[in-house]
């Protein structure tokens, strides 16, 4: 358990959400299904920090400036 | 479990209390409301018999089309993931679905979590609604059940399972307008509601007003809520979405692998280069070589040439005097024989000399140049002929490439890999001032500039819409241009391509990286949902490759004929001189083409493709035409995509980017043609 950013996961961690970046795009982001203490799967992270993530069977890319202002807990 | 927190509203009620103050307009307005990408399109073309763009990535539709369904006005939109205004396709799906009398929200069973979301939205607007769960054949394969009844009642509106890429369950669509009712709303949220309502605002504007929306509140002259209020409800929703899965959603193998190993190698850099390689390199070899080089080599010369025009100005000739040019070549394309037939008075008029001709143009690799002296003949079944040109040219040349790109082009859509490509470019992208998603409307330009302009409504930002309306008009060729270049470059091999290919990248690059310094505001980052992939639905690919293709022989017909009709004219009058004698400097000195180039512009301005009509009779070299393409392809969009682009960009910037065109257009042109001519 560790406390940390989205764009630090790696390939396979669950991570669990722990705060979204306030404002618009935090309401986006609970639309699609992203919400403070659900726990997902990084099934992919490129070089640069670009993050795929897979929440039941969706699957969603979020880029890097927006994962690195996501605080997970990685577990 | 708090569903008995969860209160039935009586319908008529809430008609009563609310009491609309719009006319009720006597046709009944249904519209198709769901998360982008879930068949929405599919639906409405069912609907409508109509065809709307189906494609498997979100946010193919971004706009609203109206069409009937059993005498009721049926709407497409935008898909969404909740009513709101944080972008342009939701204020336009938003002001729709506020004035709508049913809607059909369509949902994606698969993600069915994520696409509640907006249901109970709808249903808490106090919107009459029927649910369709599309997807349900992908359930079955992957031995999901979801209990529709159950949903149903949850819900408090009907749900009726559906397969729309197979039109399965259609046949309730009837029903389910008829059956849509108000669904069960939440009994705190209903009661805050309550308070808004009380101003005599309608049920879907308060909830709208609540969660923050300032233009609606501004309609009815109250506050809006604070985005704070607007996270309480939607995370108040969500888990109200939550616990109905919960009830409703049982898999029976958590292992149903939904995403196959190409799609997972398609992000990564390291294998998803290679894959887009690869793509590429069959690309060119199905365009470059079977469509460019056999396809149309025997549609333009065997049909257009040697049957088409052969016939049609033979038949002219037979009436108005004629001489006629005929050269006989060997296999090998050398000439060999060539005989000048004088028809003072048209061909009819000397039948000894008729028969000579005809057996003599007949022989096979006998080539006829008619020459007119009618004016009137000249302009529509000259070499420049309105009539021959624009049959030849659209029908023969053009429109086979065409269809070869548009069904490249559709494979592509419909197989879910464009938003993959999106998301392995989006660090690429970011360099420039983008994100990943800009990829989408970049690829649908090689497709369409017009269309692709439209879809720019799909970025985040405004100057990121402003960055790719740029790329699109300065560097992005068309299908039809594609069509063009592979034409003229056919047979030359892979320098003229390489070096056209790395102009128009530098182009790209350092245009982009200047109007990333130059425009102000900061770019949205990416957020995209994967959709599955799979190999391109035939069916789809080919309905859509048809109507594209027909759309486009619709509109460049028209201004085809315009184009060759003002060339023509222009070369009787003598203007055609004038104008070549003016660009001469630029054409002869500058880009180093024979001056006859400059009607390539004049066609150029009404379509950039058509420039290169010109460029066809000219003999030119290899680099020649090189530079020839390069500038073309820089040169001015054509004229549906600029009125398009002034409508979605305005004036202002549409004009600095319809003048930058022609700069840019010739100076880079001239730039490589001092190195390589
Ligand atoms: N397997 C399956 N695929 C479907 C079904 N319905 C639609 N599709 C596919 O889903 C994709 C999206 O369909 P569209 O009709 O373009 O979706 P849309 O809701 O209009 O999407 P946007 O305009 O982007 O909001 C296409 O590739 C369809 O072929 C279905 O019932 N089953
Ligand atoms: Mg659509």
């Amino acid at each position: 358990m560790l406390n940390s950013t989205l764009d630090q996961a790696r390939k396979g961690n669950p991570i669990t959400i722990l705060k979204l970046p306030s404002g618009d795009i935090k309401s986006q982001l609970i639309r699609l299904g992203i919400s403070e203490g659900d726990t997902l799967i990084c099934i992919e992270r490129l070089p640069g920090g670009t993050i795929v993530v897979q929440k039941n069977r969706q699957q969603i890319a979020l880029g890097f400036d927006l994962a690195k202002k996501i605080n997970i807990i990685l577990q | 479990m708090k569903f008995d927190n969860i209160l039935k509203l009586d319908s008529d009620k809430i008609t009563s209390s609310l009491l609309v103050e719009e006319e009720t307009n006597s046709t009944q307005k249904v519209v198709l409301v769901g998360n982008p990408n879930v068949g929405k399109s599919c639906i409405f073309n069912y609907m409508s018999g109509m065809y709307v763009d189906v494609s498997n990535f979100p946010g193919t539709t971004v706009s609203i089309t109206k069409s009937n369904y059993k005498g009721k006005d049926v709407f497409d939109t935008p898909g969404i993931y909740g009513v709101g205004s944080f972008n342009d396709e939701e204020k336009v799906a938003r002001d729709i679905i506020l004035s709508a009398d049913v809607i059909l929200n369509v949902v994606n069973a698969l993600n069915l979590d994520r696409d509640l979301f907006l249901t109970l939205q709808l249903i808490d607007m106090g919107k009459k609604v029927s649910v369709l769960l599309n997807f349900s054949d992908e359930l079955k394969k992957r031995k999901i059940k979801i209990d529709t009844q159950k949903l149903s009642e949850l819900l408090g509106v009907e749900v009726y399972e559906t397969a729309a890429v197979d039109k399965i369950g259609f046949d309730k669509i009837g029903e389910a307008i008829e059956k849509a009712r108000t669904g069960k709303q939440e009994l705190d949220l209903h009661f805050i509601l309550q308070q808004v309502m009380a101003k005599s605002i309608p049920q879907c504007d308060s909830l709208l007003i609540l969660e923050g929306d300032e233009s609606i509140a501004q309609k009815h002259n109250i506050t809006n809520g604070t985005a704070n209020e607007r996270e309480k409800i939607y995370i108040g929703r969500r888990n109200r979405v939550n616990e109905i899965i919960d009830v409703v959603e049982h898999e029976d193998s958590k292992k149903g692998e939904i995403f196959n190993l190409f799609g997972r190698y398609s992000l990564n850099p390291k294998t998803g280069i290679p894959i887009l390689f690869v793509m590429l390199v069959i690309v060119y070899f199905f365009i470059g070589d079977i469509v460019s080089q056999r396809i149309v080599n025997f549609t333009e010369n065997k049909i257009g040439k040697e049957f088409f025009e052969y016939n049609a100005k033979s038949f002219v000739g037979d009436f108005t005097p004629v001489d006629i040019d005929v050269v006989v070549h060997d296999n090998n394309g050398n000439p060999v024989n060539q005989r000048l037939f004088k028809f003072p008075s048209g061909i009819n008029s000397n039948t000894q000399l008729k028969n000579e001709f005809e057996l003599f143009s007949k022989q096979a690799g006998a080539q006829s140049d008619f020459h007119f002296s009618n004016p009137i003949a000249k302009l529509f079944f000259g070499e420049f002929g309105v009539v021959t040109m624009t049959v030849t040219y659209l029908l023969f040349l053009l429109l086979p490439l065409v269809i070869g790109f548009y069904f490249v082009m559709a494979m592509l859509e419909d197989s879910g890999y464009l938003p993959r490509l999106a998301t392995m470019l989006d660090r690429s992208f970011n360099k420039i001032g983008l994100n990943g998603r800009a990829v989408i409307p970049i690829m649908l330009g090689f497709g369409c500039i017009t269309m692709a302009n439209i879809t720019t409504r799909l970025l985040g930002s405004e100057r990121e819409k402003s960055i790719v309306t740029a790329i699109l008009q300065f560097v992005i060729p068309c299908s039809a241009q594609l069509a063009v270049i592979a034409a003229l470059l056919s047979g030359a091999g892979f320098g003229p391509m390489i070096l056209y290919v790395s102009v128009i990248f530098t182009v790209l690059i350092t245009l982009s990286t200047i109007l990333n310094k130059m425009l102000p505001g900061e770019s949205s980052p990416l957020l995209i949902d994967l959709p599955m992939i799979g190999f391109p639905r035939m069916r789809n690919v080919l309905k859509k490759t048809f109507f594209r293709s027909f759309g486009f022989m619709k509109e460049a017909s028209f201004w085809f004929f315009i184009g060759a009709l003002a060339v023509g004219l222009m070369d009787i009058s003598g203007i055609l001189q004038v104008w070549q004698n003016l660009l001469a400097p630029f054409t002869t000195n500058w880009l180093k083409l024979p001056k006859e180039a400059a009607n390539a512009f004049v066609m150029g301005m009404v379509r950039r493709d058509f420039g290169a009509a010109g460029l066809f009779h000219m003999s030119l070299t290899v680099m020649q035409k090189t530079v020839a393409i390069i500038t073309i392809t820089l040169f001015v969009p054509c004229i549906a995509a600029f009125v398009v682009m002034l409508k979605e960009r305005g004036w202002k910037e549409g004009m600095i980017i319809w003048f930058g065109t022609w700069i840019t257009a010739f100076l880079i042109g001239g730039i490589v043609a001092q190195f390589v001519i």
